[in-house]
Protein backbone atom coordinates (compact mmCIF):
# COMPACT_ATOMS: atom_id res chain seq x y z
CA UNK A 1 0.00 0.00 0.00
CA UNK A 2 1.19 3.25 -1.05
CA UNK A 3 0.69 5.75 1.81
CA UNK A 4 1.70 9.58 2.48
CA UNK A 5 2.02 11.23 5.91
CA UNK A 6 1.48 15.06 6.41
CA UNK A 7 3.07 16.63 9.02
CA UNK A 8 2.20 20.00 10.43
CA UNK A 9 3.08 21.73 13.36
CA UNK A 10 0.79 22.45 15.91
CA UNK A 11 -1.43 24.90 15.87
CA UNK A 12 -0.67 27.61 18.01
CA UNK A 13 3.30 26.76 18.27
CA UNK A 14 5.02 30.00 16.23
CA UNK A 15 6.07 28.96 12.87
CA UNK A 16 8.98 31.04 11.65
CA UNK A 17 9.13 29.53 8.07
CA UNK A 18 5.19 30.07 7.71
CA UNK A 19 5.99 33.65 8.75
CA UNK A 20 8.63 34.41 6.21
CA UNK A 21 6.94 32.84 3.19
CA UNK A 22 4.22 34.89 4.05
CA UNK A 23 5.70 38.12 4.15
CA UNK A 24 7.67 36.72 0.84
CA UNK A 25 4.58 36.16 -1.27
CA UNK A 26 3.22 40.09 -1.26
CA UNK A 27 6.58 41.13 -2.06
CA UNK A 28 6.17 39.27 -5.32
CA UNK A 29 2.37 40.37 -6.05
CA UNK A 30 0.92 37.78 -4.48
CA UNK A 31 -1.96 39.77 -2.09
CA UNK A 32 -4.41 38.31 0.23
CA UNK A 33 -2.34 35.48 1.31
CA UNK A 34 -2.36 34.12 5.13
CA UNK A 35 -2.27 31.44 7.53
CA UNK A 36 0.80 30.15 6.02
CA UNK A 37 2.17 26.77 7.80
CA UNK A 38 5.14 24.87 6.39
CA UNK A 39 5.34 21.04 7.45
CA UNK A 40 6.86 17.87 6.16
CA UNK A 41 6.04 14.72 3.64
CA UNK A 42 6.45 11.69 4.16
CA UNK A 43 4.98 8.98 1.04
CA UNK A 44 6.02 5.64 2.06
CA UNK A 45 5.20 1.63 0.83
CA UNK A 46 3.94 -0.23 3.58
CA UNK A 47 2.59 -4.15 3.52
CA UNK A 48 0.81 -3.42 6.65
CA UNK A 49 -1.43 -0.14 6.73
CA UNK A 50 -2.64 -0.49 10.45
CA UNK A 51 1.44 0.19 11.53
CA UNK A 52 0.93 3.44 9.98
CA UNK A 53 -0.12 5.35 12.80
CA UNK A 54 2.41 3.54 15.48
CA UNK A 55 5.24 4.50 13.02
CA UNK A 56 4.31 8.18 13.28
CA UNK A 57 3.94 8.11 16.93
CA UNK A 58 7.08 6.75 17.33
CA UNK A 59 9.31 7.99 14.94
CA UNK A 60 7.68 10.06 11.83
CA UNK A 61 6.54 13.00 14.05
CA UNK A 62 6.48 14.29 17.60
CA UNK A 63 3.39 14.55 18.84
CA UNK A 64 4.53 16.88 21.06
CA UNK A 65 4.71 19.73 18.53
CA UNK A 66 3.13 18.09 15.18
CA UNK A 67 0.20 16.88 13.78
CA UNK A 68 -0.05 13.75 11.67
CA UNK A 69 -2.48 13.16 9.24
CA UNK A 70 -2.27 9.67 7.05
CA UNK A 71 -3.34 9.02 3.75
CA UNK A 72 -3.80 5.60 1.73
CA UNK A 73 -2.83 6.58 -1.78
CA UNK A 74 -3.63 2.82 -3.24
CA UNK A 75 -1.47 -0.21 -4.19
CA UNK A 76 2.47 0.21 -3.82
CA UNK A 77 4.70 2.08 -6.52
CA UNK A 78 7.29 -0.21 -8.11
CA UNK B 1 35.27 9.95 38.02
CA UNK B 2 34.83 8.71 34.37
CA UNK B 3 32.21 10.35 32.16
CA UNK B 4 31.56 8.26 28.69
CA UNK B 5 30.70 10.55 26.01
CA UNK B 6 28.52 9.13 22.80
CA UNK B 7 29.64 9.77 19.49
CA UNK B 8 27.08 9.52 16.59
CA UNK B 9 27.92 9.58 12.80
CA UNK B 10 27.41 13.25 12.74
CA UNK B 11 28.69 14.09 16.03
CA UNK B 12 30.94 17.24 16.00
CA UNK B 13 31.36 18.47 19.38
CA UNK B 14 32.32 14.95 21.04
CA UNK B 15 36.40 15.96 21.29
CA UNK B 16 35.64 18.91 22.66
CA UNK B 17 33.38 17.66 25.39
CA UNK B 18 35.80 14.82 25.90
CA UNK B 19 38.59 17.22 26.28
CA UNK B 20 36.29 19.20 29.20
CA UNK B 21 35.18 16.38 31.02
CA UNK B 22 39.31 15.27 31.27
CA UNK B 23 40.16 18.75 32.82
CA UNK B 24 38.08 17.04 35.89
CA UNK B 25 38.56 13.39 35.51
CA UNK B 26 39.10 10.38 33.17
CA UNK B 27 36.71 10.35 29.81
CA UNK B 28 36.28 8.00 27.32
CA UNK B 29 33.89 7.85 23.92
CA UNK B 30 31.16 4.98 23.18
CA UNK B 31 30.16 4.56 19.91
CA UNK B 32 26.89 4.77 18.92
CA UNK B 33 26.52 1.65 18.08
CA UNK B 34 27.65 -0.06 21.48
CA UNK B 35 25.37 -1.30 23.68
CA UNK B 36 28.11 -1.44 26.89
CA UNK B 37 28.45 2.12 29.02
CA UNK B 38 31.79 0.28 30.26
CA UNK B 39 30.96 0.94 33.69
CA UNK B 40 31.49 5.32 33.08
CA UNK B 41 30.28 7.24 36.00
CA UNK B 42 28.12 9.64 33.98
CA UNK B 43 27.44 9.54 30.45
CA UNK B 44 27.42 13.63 28.23
CA UNK B 45 25.67 12.88 24.98
CA UNK B 46 27.42 15.84 22.71
CA UNK B 47 26.50 18.62 20.36
CA UNK B 48 26.65 18.01 16.37
CA UNK B 49 24.25 16.81 13.62
CA UNK B 50 23.67 12.92 14.42
CA UNK B 51 22.22 11.08 11.72
CA UNK B 52 22.21 14.28 10.04
CA UNK B 53 19.66 15.58 12.00
CA UNK B 54 17.37 14.06 9.42
CA UNK B 55 13.71 14.03 10.02
CA UNK B 56 14.30 15.62 13.03
CA UNK B 57 17.26 16.37 15.06
CA UNK B 58 17.81 13.54 17.31
CA UNK B 59 15.04 11.54 16.14
CA UNK B 60 16.96 9.00 14.81
CA UNK B 61 19.96 9.01 17.30
CA UNK B 62 17.04 8.42 20.28
CA UNK B 63 17.09 4.78 18.62
CA UNK B 64 20.98 4.31 18.23
CA UNK B 65 22.16 1.16 20.73
CA UNK B 66 23.58 3.00 22.90
CA UNK B 67 20.63 4.92 24.12
CA UNK B 68 18.97 1.81 25.37
CA UNK B 69 21.72 1.83 27.67
CA UNK B 70 21.87 5.50 28.64
CA UNK B 71 18.47 5.21 29.17
CA UNK B 72 18.99 2.07 31.49
CA UNK B 73 21.53 3.76 32.97
CA UNK B 74 19.33 6.77 33.52
CA UNK B 75 16.21 5.06 34.63
CA UNK B 76 18.78 3.89 37.57
CA UNK B 77 19.53 7.20 38.63
CA UNK B 78 22.89 7.29 36.72
CA UNK B 79 24.13 11.01 35.16
CA UNK B 80 23.12 12.33 31.99
CA UNK B 81 24.45 15.50 30.46
CA UNK B 82 23.21 16.49 27.07
CA UNK B 83 25.07 19.53 25.14
CA UNK B 84 22.83 21.06 22.10
CA UNK B 85 21.81 18.31 19.74
CA UNK B 86 22.45 15.90 22.96
CA UNK B 87 19.63 17.78 24.33
CA UNK B 88 17.67 17.32 21.59
CA UNK B 89 18.28 13.80 21.30
CA UNK B 90 17.63 13.35 25.49
CA UNK B 91 14.02 15.19 24.74
CA UNK B 92 13.17 12.88 21.73
CA UNK B 93 14.08 10.22 23.71
CA UNK B 94 11.57 11.33 26.61
CA UNK B 95 14.41 11.35 28.93
CA UNK B 96 13.50 15.30 28.99
CA UNK B 97 10.46 17.22 29.07
CA UNK B 98 9.96 18.97 25.60
CA UNK B 99 11.32 19.94 22.59
CA UNK B 100 13.20 22.50 20.68
CA UNK B 101 12.01 23.91 17.84
CA UNK B 102 13.07 26.02 14.96
CA UNK B 103 14.93 29.19 15.75
CA UNK B 104 12.30 31.88 16.04
CA UNK B 105 14.79 33.92 14.27
CA UNK B 106 15.31 31.11 11.14
CA UNK B 107 19.15 31.57 11.80
CA UNK B 108 21.80 29.27 12.21
CA UNK B 109 23.36 31.64 14.88
CA UNK B 110 26.00 31.35 16.74
CA UNK B 111 27.34 34.12 19.63
CA UNK B 112 27.74 34.35 22.98
CA UNK B 113 25.15 34.01 25.65
CA UNK B 114 24.72 34.65 29.43
CA UNK B 115 22.60 32.08 31.60
CA UNK B 116 21.29 32.57 34.28
CA UNK B 117 21.52 29.45 37.04
CA UNK B 118 18.42 29.51 38.02
CA UNK B 119 19.20 26.60 40.25
CA UNK B 120 22.60 26.43 41.61
CA UNK B 121 22.06 23.46 43.85
CA UNK B 122 21.28 20.33 41.26
CA UNK B 123 23.95 17.69 40.66
CA UNK B 124 24.97 19.80 37.20
CA UNK B 125 25.28 22.92 38.80
CA UNK B 126 26.05 23.11 42.34
CA UNK B 127 29.73 24.44 41.36
CA UNK B 128 28.45 26.70 39.15
CA UNK B 129 26.80 29.14 42.21
CA UNK B 130 27.85 32.59 43.29
CA UNK B 131 30.86 32.34 45.70
CA UNK B 132 30.65 28.72 45.93
CA UNK B 133 34.49 28.05 45.96
CA UNK B 134 36.13 24.38 46.17
CA UNK B 135 39.45 25.02 47.75
CA UNK B 136 41.27 22.37 44.98
CA UNK B 137 39.22 23.82 42.42
CA UNK B 138 39.18 26.78 39.91
CA UNK B 139 37.72 30.25 40.90
CA UNK B 140 34.27 30.33 41.70
CA UNK B 141 32.53 31.27 38.36
CA UNK B 142 29.48 33.76 38.89
CA UNK B 143 25.41 33.00 38.91
CA UNK B 144 25.88 34.15 35.41
CA UNK B 145 27.56 31.63 32.62
CA UNK B 146 29.09 32.91 29.80
CA UNK B 147 28.68 30.21 27.10
CA UNK B 148 28.71 30.28 23.34
CA UNK B 149 25.39 28.61 21.89
CA UNK B 150 25.46 27.59 18.24
CA UNK B 151 22.07 26.15 16.44
CA UNK B 152 19.12 26.47 14.44
CA UNK B 153 17.17 24.18 15.90
CA UNK B 154 17.01 25.44 19.74
CA UNK B 155 13.73 26.98 20.58
CA UNK B 156 12.83 25.30 23.60
CA UNK B 157 8.56 24.21 23.04
CA UNK B 158 6.49 22.54 26.21
CA UNK B 159 2.84 23.04 26.39
CA UNK B 160 2.18 25.92 28.84
CA UNK B 161 0.39 23.33 31.69
CA UNK B 162 3.92 21.62 31.48
CA UNK B 163 5.93 24.33 31.65
CA UNK B 164 3.59 25.36 34.74
CA UNK B 165 5.34 22.06 36.19
CA UNK B 166 8.31 22.17 35.22
CA UNK B 167 8.31 25.46 36.67
CA UNK B 168 6.99 24.59 39.97
CA UNK B 169 8.78 21.42 40.30
CA UNK B 170 12.26 23.57 40.12
CA UNK B 171 13.28 21.72 36.74
CA UNK B 172 14.20 25.25 34.69
CA UNK B 173 18.02 25.33 35.84
CA UNK B 174 19.11 27.87 33.35
CA UNK B 175 17.77 31.06 31.93
CA UNK B 176 18.54 32.80 29.10
CA UNK B 177 19.48 36.34 30.54
CA UNK B 178 17.42 39.38 29.30
CA UNK B 179 17.92 39.94 25.57
CA UNK B 180 20.12 36.93 24.98
CA UNK B 181 16.82 34.38 24.44
CA UNK B 182 18.02 34.72 20.55
CA UNK B 183 15.95 31.35 19.57
CA UNK B 184 12.77 32.12 20.94
CA UNK B 185 12.70 29.50 24.01
CA UNK B 186 9.47 29.88 25.99
CA UNK B 187 9.85 31.38 29.35
CA UNK B 188 13.65 31.87 28.34
CA UNK B 189 14.56 28.58 29.48
CA UNK B 190 17.99 27.13 27.96
CA UNK B 191 18.13 23.96 30.06
CA UNK B 192 16.22 21.91 31.93
CA UNK B 193 16.34 18.55 34.08
CA UNK B 194 14.35 15.41 34.76
CA UNK B 195 12.19 14.91 37.70
CA UNK B 196 14.66 13.11 39.70
CA UNK B 197 17.47 15.59 38.68
CA UNK B 198 20.23 13.08 37.07
CA UNK B 199 19.22 14.02 33.47
CA UNK B 200 19.80 17.64 32.40
CA UNK B 201 20.25 19.43 28.97
CA UNK B 202 20.76 22.73 27.98
CA UNK B 203 20.98 24.20 24.38
CA UNK B 204 24.50 26.64 25.27
CA UNK B 205 27.61 24.67 25.18
CA UNK B 206 29.66 24.31 28.47
CA UNK B 207 32.23 22.27 26.55
CA UNK B 208 33.30 25.10 24.21
CA UNK B 209 34.31 27.51 27.09
CA UNK B 210 36.70 25.68 29.64
CA UNK B 211 39.99 27.26 28.82
CA UNK B 212 40.65 31.41 28.79
CA UNK B 213 42.37 31.25 25.45
CA UNK B 214 38.45 30.70 23.96
CA UNK B 215 37.36 33.66 26.33
CA UNK B 216 35.40 31.73 29.64
CA UNK B 217 36.02 28.73 31.67
CA UNK B 218 32.15 29.21 32.97
CA UNK B 219 31.42 26.02 31.29
CA UNK B 220 33.90 24.21 33.56
CA UNK B 221 31.07 24.36 36.31
CA UNK B 222 29.23 22.14 34.86
CA UNK B 223 31.70 19.48 34.70
CA UNK B 224 32.51 19.44 37.85
CA UNK B 225 29.36 19.66 39.30
CA UNK B 226 29.11 16.71 37.64
CA UNK B 227 32.15 15.00 39.19
CA UNK B 228 31.22 16.47 43.09
CA UNK B 229 27.74 14.80 42.55
CA UNK B 230 29.64 11.10 41.45
CA UNK B 231 32.72 11.69 44.27
CA UNK B 232 30.64 13.42 46.59
CA UNK B 233 28.39 9.94 46.22
CA UNK B 234 31.02 7.18 46.52
CA UNK B 235 31.68 8.63 49.93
Amino acid sequence: MRARVLIRPKAGILDPQGEAVQRALPALGFAGVSNVHIGRLVELDVDDPDELESMCEKLLANPLIEDYEVQLLGPSSD
Amino acid sequence: MRFGVLQFPGSCDEVDALLAARRVGEAELLWHGERDLRGVDAVVVPGGFSYGDYLRAGAIARFAPVMEAVTEFARKGGLVLGICNGFQVLCEAHLLPGALLGNANRRFTFRQVQLEVVRGDTRFTSACAAGDASPMGPPPPPAILSIPAKHSWGRYYADASTLDELEAAGQVVLRYAPGDNFNGSLRDIAGVCNTEGNVFGLMPHPEHAVDPLTGSTDGLCIFESMRLAVEGARV
